[in-house]
Order: C-alpha cells, then structure tokens, then sequence
C-alpha cells in the first residue's frame, strides 16, 4: 500500500532517516519500534503526506508522492500525533472538523461522530470544551478524530504513551478491534515493546533513522535477536550465572544480589523482570514469592499516572507503580522498601 | 496647574452631561475613521502577517526585520510622504484626496500596517506547528490549515487589530498633515485637542483628552472581555 524507497530526510544537520525501505501491506498492523529520536515520528509525517522525503521516494499506491498529490494522500491518511493538539471549540466540533471538510452533511456528522465518541468513550464529554478534558481523555478525542474519518491508513505516534490506565484499556480496545475488522491498514510508533508484542503483526526495529530488522511478534517472545533484546529489555536485564538447585535457578547477578528463577538453564544467563510485575512494601511481605530484596530507593520519575522508581539492592532495579500508591505509601528517595516477584516473573533472554 | 487641571476634568463631564453637538460629533468622526483604517488595515495586514508568520519563503526573515523597523516610523514622517503623495502636484493628486476624511483613512491604515502584520506574525508564529499539521492530516487544504492557525490564535489577533486601532485614533500626524483639520470635515479629537491647547484653550484641550482617553480604555476593556470569552 505505501512504501518507501532508499528515503533519506534531513532537518538541516540532522539526518531524522536514513536511506530507509520498507514497505507497509494493505491490512496490516505494522510496529515501527525504537527509541525516542529513531526517526519514526519522521517516518509516519512522510507516510501521512505532511512531510516529503529529502532523498528517495515514498510510493502510494503505486504513486510517487510529491507536493502535487500530497494532499490527496492526506484525504487518505491520517496521523494521530504523540502530543495531543485540541482545536479551539467543543469535543464534538474537534471530531467533526475532517467530516465538514469533505462536505458532509449534518445529520451523517452527527451520526458519524456520535459512533466514533461512543466507541472511544466520549460520549458524555461531547459538548465540553476539547481543552478543558484530561491527557487521557484528548488523546482518546484523538483517536476518535482520526477514526470518524474511516481513512484506509491509519498512522499512531506513541498512541500509548502517558495514558492513564483507563484510556489505555479504551485505546488498546480500539486498535485491537480495527485490526480485528482489517479493513484498516495501521502503523504504530512505539517505543513499548508489550505493545509492539499484543497490536502488531509485524515489527521493525529502528534506530537512528534505520531499519534495523523485522520480526514478527512471535519470534520476539521466542528467540529474540541481541539487538532486539537490547533495545527492548532495558530496564532490569542482569546478567549472571545461574545455579539450579531443586528445580529453582539461583542467578547471581553481583552486588550480593541472588535472583531466583523458574527456569532451568545452568551458566551465563541474561535475564528480565518486568517493571510492572515487581511489588513493593515497607516491610518484609510473606508470600509465595521466592524473590524478596531489601533496597533503598535511588530516584523516582513521574509520568503522568505512572511512577517509576529505582531501587538499588545491590543492582539496580526498576519498579513501576501507581501515582496512588506513591502517595499513599508515601514514598522517597533515600528510604528503605522490599522488592517482591515471582521466580516465574524472571525471563531469560 | 492643578485647578486647570480639575477645570478640563470639569468642562469635559458637562461637556459628556450636554451631549455637546461639537464633542459628538468629533468622536463620531474619529471612530468612524480610525475605526475604517484598522478594518483596511487588517484586510491586507493579517494575511501578510500570517504569510511572514507561518510561509516557509526565501527573504520570510528579512521581510519581518523591515516591517519590524516600519513599526518606530514617525506618524509626521509619515504624513509628510503621504502629503507629498496626495498634494496636487504630486503622482496621486489627480485623486483629489487631501485635507478629506479618506487620505486620513489612507494614512491611518498604512501607519498601522506593520503593527498588525508583525503582531499577527509573531503570535501565528507562537502557535504550535502542530496544529496545522492535525488540519492536514485531517484533510484540510493548505488554506483551511492556515485559518484553523488563526482561529487558534484569534487572541492575539484580536490584540493586534487592538493594537493598530489604538495607535490609528491616537496619532496625530496624519490626521493633521493630510486632514487638515477642517471643522466639520476632517477635525479628529487628536487634532482638535492641538488646537483648543494652542489656542489657550487648555480646559477644552484637557476635556477631550479625557474623552480621547476613556474611547481607548473603553475600546480595549471590550476587547479584553471578547478575549477571555474566546478563551477555551
């Protein structure tokens, strides 16, 4: 459907891509993943015809874009960015602004974005005005804005990214259910590999305005390559040498810092714990959890709803919470807390 | 001092009480002239300013410098041009436009021009680029994107029409140079009040300074409350 050949764009002295190819499939739900500044921010302005390449060629279609038909590339795609943009007026004129550009009538705009707010969950905010609604609630107008024009490509910036855990539940539904109906083609930029793993059909890695490779999401979880193992495990990824003692690995990972495992691999090991999947507690926690570390926590960044907190153990761990929990625990840097997981939340890689 | 003072503030509430036909009929009159010459003014200014302010052109910067240094001209530098322009000896005497209400309109609109174009620009300028890049994406035209950037910004538009007007009923230059000030022509509350102050008059002078005062004050408090009803 859309492919780009040996694309090159420069912004003065930076190269944002660099001799890039790849091609996208009708129907299909490709990942560009990488980290912020790869370039696909870049890549998705090219594919949306709001950008044109400063070497190489992006083909629609068939159709070499150029500035004489990019703007019928733009009837056809859509881009939703990463920081959310709200027009001036009411959450129902924001998604109604595309429709009443092609000329459509007031009854089918009424409908069309009354089904396109229902389905984002929007509904009751329709006559509200589109600045006063939370991070979560624009990006998911967004979403809503792009969808009501039912264009054949859709191309997400981080659609993902600072969202509450509601609208991320609401946004994920509605990527899952558009790929579900195939109708639409959709690229996402991601940097969150679980996304890349549960969305997509296929994944490119990029990096400094590269391809890297392409996988596709089975083989992530499988046998993942370095590169890809790099880039998109990097927090709490130790390497150790694992022991297995009663069917339990014991990793040690230096720093006095023993990891236990539900695996069975003996030697070098190279391991992952997910943010998300470790528990935190004042005191020491009885449980079935074979891992309990006592740390003292060495920062806290916030974003949005989620907070992540580093705690040094020995190692250094990366926790993911709650804002509530934060203040509700009242955490900070500098104080004693227990880390808690699961040995079957430890993944080798 | 004072007592001339307190006489002017005096001479201009009776004047305000009367509904002095004098008094009305000048205010009316410079109204309806700074007010056509901002509304000139901004029918070629704000597409200018959002040409310099968004067009990606070679000279974009170089064309802002020159309208930011028209923004210091002397409104008496520039009535002496436009005299030179409109006397009858001069390339546009033929019109027949000085000492009428239209070369002050004329004169008045090209005065506030680079107020309103570099205002204009500066604040689209402000606006986030992104905004025009979701009008595109949404299927806008390359048009439509640059209204819905005005729209966004319809603040800072609206100050810098503000801006021009205020600047446009308070010159006196012009007004003078190309006006004339010709009672019950082109008389101009600025002009009236030179020549009341000239003539000794200064209780007459003050009264209409106070008058020309609370017309910009009044004019700029609408604006201010239309701005924060266009506030999202």
């Amino acid at each position: 459907m859309i492919e780009f050949r040996g694309v090159s764009k420069d912004y003065g002295s930076v190269k944002a891509l660099d001799d890039v190819t790849l091609r996208v499939n009708r129907g299909e739900v490709l990942t560009i993943l990488g980290p912020n500044g790869s370039g696909k921010t870049t890549l998705l302005k090219l594919a949306a015809g709001l950008e044109l390449p400063t070497e190489g060629e992006v083909v629609y279609d068939g159709v070499i874009v150029e500035p004489s038909n990019a703007a019928s590339v733009r009837r056809k795609a859509t881009l939703v960015f990463q920081k959310t943009v709200t027009f001036r007026g009411s959450v129902f004129d924001n998604v109604a602004y595309g429709l009443r550009l092609r000329g459509i009538g007031a009854d089918e705009v009424e409908r069309r974005v009354t089904e396109a707010l229902d389905l984002v969950r929007l509904s009751h905010l329709k006559e509200r005005r589109a600045g006063t609604l939370s991070g979560g609630e624009q990006q998911r107008l967004s979403l809503a804005r792009a969808l009501v024009l039912g264009c054949e490509l859709l191309l997400l910036d981080e659609p993902t990214a600072n969202l509450d855990p509601d609208s991320l539940i609401i946004v994920k539904d509605v990527i899952g259910r558009l790929k579900g109906e195939g109708e639409t083609t959709i690229v996402i930029a991601t940097h969150n590999l679980e996304q890349a793993e549960s969305l997509s059909s296929r994944i490119v890695l990029f990096r400094e305005g590269r391809v890297i490779e392409e996988v596709h999401p089975e083989e992530l979880l499988v046998a993942p390559s370095p590169e890809m193992a790099r880039f998109t495990r990097s927090e709490n990824v130790f390497s150790g040498v694992s022991k297995v003692v009663e069917g339990v690995a014991h990793i040690s990972v230096g720093g006095d810092v023993e990891i236990m495992a539900a695996f069975s691999h003996e030697g070098q090991v190279l391991i992952h714990v997910r943010p998300e999947d470790i528990i935190i507690s004042r005191g020491r926690m009885e449980s079935s959890a074979r891992n309990n570390l006592l740390g003292r926590i060495s920062g806290i960044t916030e974003q949005n709803s989620i907070v992540k907190l580093r705690v040094d153990v020995g190692r250094v761990f990366t926790v993911q919470i709650t804002r509530k929990s934060l203040v509700e625990m009242g955490l900070n840097v500098g104080q004693e807390i227990y880390l808690t997981f699961k040995a079957s939340s430890v993944q080798a890689i | 001092m004072v007592s001339v003072i307190l006489d002017g503030l005096a001479r201009a509430i009776s004047l305000i009480l009367a509904g002095d036909p004098v008094l009305v009929e000048i205010t009316l009159r410079s109204l309806a002239i700074s007010g056509f010459a901002t509304i000139a003014a901004s029918l070629w200014s704000i597409p200018l300013g959002a040409l310099i302010g968004l067009g990606k052109f070679r000279g974009r910067v170089l064309l802002r410098g020159a309208f930011n240094v028209l923004l210091g001209v002397p409104t008496v530098t520039l009535g002496l041009v436009l005299y030179l322009l409109v006397s009858r000896s001069g390339p546009l005497g033929f019109l027949r436009l000085l000492y009428t209400p239209t070369a002050i309109i004329l004169g008045q609109a090209v005065l506030i021009t680079p107020i309103i174009v570099s205002f204009v620009a500066n604040t689209l300028e402000a606006v986030d680029p992104d905004v025009r890049n979701l009008a595109l994406t949404l299927g806008s035209t390359e048009t439509e994107a640059v209204l819905m950037v005005v729209n966004e910004s319809l603040e800072g538009v609206l100050l810098s029409v503000t801006a021009g007007f205020n600047r446009a009923i308070a010159e006196l230059g012009i007004a003078l140079m190309v006006g004339g000030n010709i009672r019950g022509v082109t008389r101009m509350l600025t002009t009236y009040i030179a020549l009341e102050t000239n003539r000794g008059e200064v209780a007459i002078g003050i009264a209409f300074a106070v008058i020309l005062l609370a017309i910009v004050a009044a004019v700029n408090l609408s604006v201010n409350f239309l701005q924060r009803r266009l506030r999202r």
